[in-house]
Formats: C-alpha cells, structure tokens, sequence
C-alpha cells in the first residue's frame, strides 16, 4: 500500500527534486544518522555541478543500501556486498557516468570486502561513501566489522570479541586516492568531503561515523539519538592530513577524523587505454611511460 | 545573541532572517534540530503527526537567522528555512 | 591493424574461442570473468580481442563480482558476459538471480566439468543441468541452450544475446569441455547476414509518469537504461511497475506474473530443437550437447541395423519443450536419454511421459563422454523388451 500524498499545501523541502518524494517518510528509524549523510550527499551532488542524468547511485544491501532507492537518480540496488563490482561494470561501461556507491560498513567490508580491496586496487574511479554505524541495523543490530571492541551486539550479547577494521587505513593501503572520515554531525565538512570525492578522478573514499540508536546505542547504554550523535561528535578530534594508520576510532580515546589522503593514481581507465594503445613499450618501460603520462596530466590540470 | 567580541561591522551588517517551516508528517522526532539550532528558535510541539511523533515547532519570540543548519541535520528532509520576506 | 568484430571466414578453431566470436560477433563489448579451467580460452580471447573492438575487458577478483560487473554494464547499455565452469557458476548464482530479478539482459557460459565441489577441472560433464534450472533461490523461468559443437558455440552465442536482449534476462549457454576444447571447423558469415536482436527502449520521453518495469502485449517491459535521463529505480527487491520495493503478496504475485509470463508466453520464439527420423520410429533418443553426437552416432548405427529409432537434439534446455516432448511420448514405445550425469534432464522426461512410454537413462558419472556403443545397448535393450 501506498501512503497518500502528505502536506501537499506545505511548500516543497529544498531536497525534494532530488527525492522521490513519494517514497518518503523513509524506512530508516527516528535519529537515525543515514538521513542526515543522504541529505549531504544530495547537497553534494548538486553542489559539484554535474549532469544529473549522469549520475548514478549504487547500494548493497542493509540500512544505508536503500539509499539508493530514495534519491531520484538513475540507481541500483545491488545484492548483498556486491554494490562495488555492480559499479565496476557500469562505470566500465559508460565511462562518461560518475558512479557513486553508498552503503553500510557490513555491506562494503564484510560480504563487500574482497571487492572494496581490489577496486581500490586497480583504482577505479568510484566514490565509495560507507556509513558507518558500528552494527548490522537492518537486522536488528548484529556484529560488524566496524563493532568495537567489547560492544554488545544481538550476535556478542557479552561484548564483542573482534577487533574492528580501520577502513580508512585499509582504503589508504589498497590504493584509493582521497579518502576521509567524518562524523555524522561535522555536516559542511562532510558536504565538502562528498563534492571533493564525487569531483576526484579515481577511487575516493569517505567514511562517515553515523548513531544508529535503536539497534547499537540502545545495546551500548546511549539509548537517545542526540546523546549518541553529541558523543560521536565529541570525542572526535580532526587531523587532516594524518596517516590513516593513525586515525584510530577509540570510544575510550578520541575518534580521529579528517582528509586523510587527497593524491593522484592513474585509473584503471587510464591503464586500459594505456596498455592495449599497442605501440607501449614492455612492461618496464609502461611505468615510465604511465608516470610520463600522469606528470603531462598534472601539469595540464593546473 | 553573546558575542565575545563585537564584530566591527555589526551596526552596518544587516542579519539575515529566516522562517522555518516544518514538513510534520515526515518528521519523527529525534529533535537533532531542536538541540543543534545555534540561535534556540526550535522547541518540540505538544501535538503529535499523523505517525505519532511530536515535531519542532519555531518559537515566534525567537530570530531564526536563516543558516539552514536544521534543513542540513534533519535526517527526515522535514524542516527547512527560507529567507522572510518581512527583513 | 586492428581486427574486426565478426571474423567472416572458415575457422579451425575451439569452441571456448567460437564462443568468444559468438558474442563480438553479437555485439557483445564488455566481458567480467575469472580464470577456470576449462572456460579460460573464453576470458583469454576476450582479453585479446575486446581492445581492438572497442570494448572492455576486465578480470575481477571472483566469479560473483563477475556476474555483479556484467549486470552493472548491461544497465550501462552495453551488450555483457562471462564465463565460467561449476565452482565459478556456483558463486555466480546469487547475481544470476539479481539479473533475473532486475530484467537484466547478459549471457553467462558454463563450460561445465565433472564435480561436485573442485571435481575434474579438465574433464567433461554435465552435471550442472538443474542447477542452471533451479541454482538461484525463489521461483523463476530462466533460458539455457546447450551447444554442442564449436560451430554451435558460435551460433548459440549469438542466439543467447538475441535471446537475452529480446526477453531481458541473463542466458545461459550450458557447454561442457570437450565442446569448449575440441577444435573443428567454424563457419562465421558475413557480419551482415548475422540476425541480432537490440533490446527495446521506451518510446515515451523520461518524465513522472514513466513505468520502467511495465510490459508490453509481448509480456516484456522496454529497456531505458542508466544515462538516458529516466531516473529510475532498480532493485532486487520485490518490485513493482515503477521499479519501487513492494513488500507484499500482491506485488509479489504481479512481478512473479510478470517474470514468468514472459518466458511462458513467449515459448514459441525459445524452444528450439533438432529432429531426425521421427517418423517412423518407436524409440526416440533425447539429448543435449555433447551426448547428443554420442546419441547421433548410435541412432546412425541403429538405423544401419533396421531399428526404428530417431534422434532429438535439444538446443534449447529450459525451458524444457514440455508440449513436444509430451506428444512425442504418446506416440513411442520408448525415450532414452544420455546425459553425463546420474539423472537430471531425464527427469524432464519421465515427467513428461507421465507413464505413457518407457523413458531410459544413459547416465555417465564424468570424467568422459558417453560412447555411441553404451546408447545403442540401451536401444537395442529398450527395443527387445518393447517386442
């Protein structure tokens, strides 16, 4: 059943022409962080001035993977984990298009990882935004890869045994090329984080550290919404610039936030077109070639 | 509104205003605009919409200058400001 | 210089490669895949001939990006596929569904070996019939051809495009590896006189009121896809005409209605099969790829000896040519089946005989084809005992 149009006399929300509004209310629960990174990212979009028909969103799977379902863009909304190389094949395919992939912590590095890694890898030009939200919402609060340690979870009823992953270190190893983590509160620099991924040229990367109150922080003692954002927020500190590596997320401690990484790889577009031009040297001489090329790039950019 | 120092030009600088305007039936409460509005303009209602939730609503005797940073924090797309006509 | 898509002329080639040309020669430009023996020559020659097309050729880190990546360029507008054998197609099957699912024209073949599990990578079997049937999860019609020459990998490659395109949804070509290895003669012809399929786009401009999932009298929905300025929706999730999520029996039932009715309805255009000497025969074999040469050779044989016996090769596999087959039983004594595997197409068959006529396995564990001699026993058996 559909619900009947609501307020029609009211004038229309900011965001509305890119909602499908007659899908809204969405599903996601009150105080819940993902509306406010969907409100970003369609600040976002319309801020880096791209042809909306261009534009293409990809889920997985979970809470942040119906994202994709609520933003009036082409979009897709993949099986479980698989949101990555669904974009592969779209972006390969229509390299004119900018593909952006949203989805949960659980569905882009748990059943997601092996993808994330080797996109990272071969430095496709996605960008990939994970909302972070430290448990599997959509189910009823299970073990992420992202639960802390000790965190209480439907799936670790006496605290979690697992150390969590830092996914921003681990997107900075595999090779992306921007990569950044913010809290679901730090809006304007989250807004300038999205438009700087959705406008770089190749695999960007932007965690956002989200309250899902009613399956973690009603397990972890901070049952109200505000409380769990306040405390994200709070205990962050920001350190652009820093080593992933050390931008550790320590609910003891402080939650490190930041541009980490901002640097230049040529795609694998870019690799492709290099590599079967034929007339390319073997491959000791294609690194030359390909570092010529990105210099030639770099210095025609500025 | 405090300030710890009196910005040199906030005679001559005119404040922008704004109106907040709530969508209700799309709100769901988790008052994130009502704790993070910078001039305290927002306050939950008394009544409740339609899902059964109570909504902010703008305190009349309170300026909203219009910085839209409910619109950005409402995970709902239920609250936005538009400039007032009236300034 | 580089080579053209369609490679008129006379070949002595493979069928793993036949394969490839099949689907460049379709107007395939983008391939996902993941090395396994035996589909590798698949993906090798993609490799080698996709750059010189113009297309894209991309190797993922498994057979699930794969078919994730091949349903991501089809909604990308561009013609997709991948190959792969049993513990790729295995992995493949979640995303099969998804293309199922989403309406999601692309091609997968499997060039299917001995198993289960890791199994006889190198040698041949068939022992993956029902999964192509019934691997996915939920309920669903689903199109598989079975080839079984490298003559036929080129022709039925093409088929699988034409068929996918048309009815938008992932087909499978269901090869096995003497197929894909065997090299014979492989006649391509002129690009020209290759029939290809495009699939069909909406004719009314992008706008609110556009319905992306809504069928035509044919039972099958236009294809805009991502970039055309529809704006829409995509989900794996039940869906309904607008492509939204539908969580209820009733949407259920009309997306099911819509998933099935269009195979259903449309079995005139899919069923394809080959028939020899039917007339008069009381024992009638029934194959599909390499068995039906095994079958060929032993009817040949039988008719040698005066035995009234035909031959039907199935091209098409699923869906299963019910009403065909179904006559045919009432009117034989016998059908006999080879298959390289313990029974599973022949299941089809004693469904269809419902009692009517004798049906008869010539099973095979893999590993190896059956030989002519093994199907002709059973005729000469079924024949005796029929007398």
């Amino acid at each position: 059943m559909n619900p009947e149009p609501i307020q029609a006399a009211l004038p229309c929300h900011p965001q509305d022409d890119l909602l499908r509004t007659d899908r809204i209310p969405h599903i996601w629960c009150s105080g819940c962080g993902i509306g406010i990174v969907f409100n970003s990212l369609i600040t976002a979009i319309k801020k880096s001035g791209l042809n909306q028909d261009e534009v293409a969103v990809v889920s997985g799977i979970g809470c942040t993977g119906r994202m994709a379902g609520y933003i009036a863009l082409d979009s897709f909304h993949t099986t479980h984990g698989r949101a990555i190389p669904f974009a592969t094949g779209l972006k390969l395919a229509r390299p004119q298009g900018q593909v952006i992939v949203a989805s949960g912590d659980g569905d882009l590095l748990a059943i997601g990882g092996n993808h994330f890694i080797h996109a990272a890898r071969r430095n496709l030009d996605l960008t990939v935004i994970c909302v972070n939200n430290f448990n599997y919402g959509m189910t009823g609060g299970q073990l992420a890869p992202s639960t802390p340690f000790g965190a209480k979870t439907t799936t670790t009823p006496l605290g979690s045994p697992d150390e969590p992953f830092n996914f921003c270190a681990l997107a900075a190893a595999c090779g992306a090329v921007y990569v950044a983590r913010w809290t679901a509160l730090h809006i304007r620099r989250l807004t300038t984080s999205l438009v700087e991924a959705i406008q770089k040229k190749g695999f960007s990367f932007v965690e956002i550290l989200a309250p899902c109150p009613t399956a973690f922080g009603r397990r972890n003692q901070i049952r109200k919404p505000v409380e769990l954002l306040r405390m994200y927020h709070d205990r962050s500190v920001v350190r652009n610039d820093l080593d992933p590596n050390l931008a550790v997320i320590d609910f003891a401690g402080n939650l490190v936030v930041g541009k980490f990484v901002d640097r230049t790889r040529t795609t694998f577009l870019d690799n492709y077109g290099l590599v079967n031009r034929r007339e390319a040297p073997d491959w000791l001489g294609l690194e030359h070639e390909r570092l010529r090329e990105e210099k030639a790039r770099a210095g025609a950019g500025q | 509104m405090k300030y710890w120092r009196k910005p040199l030009d906030l005679e001559t600088t005119p404040l922008a205003r704004g109106r907040v305007l709530v969508v209700k039936d799309r709100c769901k409460g988790c008052e994130f605009c009502v704790n993070y509005c910078a001039r305290g303009v927002l306050g939950m209602s008394k009544h409740f919409n339609r899902k059964g939730y109570h909504y902010p609503e703008a305190d009349p005797a309170r300026i909203c200058v219009n910085c839209r940073f409910c619109e950005a924090i409402c995970p709902e797309f239920a609250i936005f400001s538009v400039e007032d006509p009236q300034t | 210089m580089a080579s053209k898509a369609v490679l008129t002329g006379t070949h002595f080639m493979n069928g793993d490669d036949a394969c490839c040309e099949g689907a460049l020669a379709a107007g395939c430009r983008f391939f996902a895949g993941y090395p396994i023996t035996p589909a590798t020559e698949v993906a090798e020659r993609m490799a080698k001939r996709l750059p010189d097309v113009g297309g894209i050729f991309i190797q993922m880190e498994d057979e699930i990006a794969s078919m994730a990546a091949i349903l991501g360029a089809s909604w990308g507008g561009v013609k997709s596929m991948t190959s792969t054998s049993g513990p790729g197609f295995s992995l493949m099957m979640e995303n099969i569904g998804l293309g199922l699912c989403t309406e999601t024209p692309c091609v997968i073949a499997n060039v299917q070996r001995a198993g289960p599990s890791t199994g006889l990578p190198t040698l041949v079997a068939q022992g993956d019939m029902m999964q192509a049937r019934w691997g996915s999860h939920g309920h669903y019609e689903i199109i598989a051809l079975a080839p079984s020459s490298p003559q036929e990998m080129f022709d039925f490659t093409v088929r699988a495009f034409n068929l996918s395109e048309r009815f938008r949804l992932p087909v499978l070509i269901m090869a096995d590896e003497v197929v894909g290895h065997m090299n014979e003669r492989v006649v391509i012809p002129p690009a020209e006189e290759i029939r290809l399929v495009e699939r069909r786009k909406p004719t009314e401009p992008p706008g609110p009121g556009y319905l992306p999932f809504r069928p035509e009298a044919d039972g099958v929905a236009p294809m805009a896809t991502f970039g055309m300025g529809y704006h829409m929706h995509v989900t794996g999730l039940t869906h309904d005409e607008r492509g939204y999520p539908a969580m209820d029996a009733k949407a259920q039932a009309q997306m099911m209605e819509r998933l099935i009715g269009k195979i259903r309805q449309n079995r005139a255009e899919i069923d394809a099969w080959q028939a020899f000497g039917l007339e008069d025969a009381s024992v009638v074999v029934v194959a599909y790829g390499i068995s039906a040469r095994s079958a060929r050779g032993a009817v040949a044989y039988a008719r040698q000896e005066g035995l009234a016996v035909g031959l039907v090769k199935l091209d098409t596999v699923w869906p299963f040519p019910e009403e065909f087959i179904a006559g045919l039983a009432g009117r034989v004594k016998a059908l006999v089946m080879p298959e390289i595997n313990l029974g599973q197409m022949v299941r089809e068959l004693e469904r269809l005989a419902a009692g009517r006529c004798r049906v008869e396995l010539v099973p095979h564990p893999g590993g190896a084809i059956i030989s002519p001699t093994a199907v002709l026993e059973c005729i000469r058996k079924v024949l005796k005992e029929a007398s």
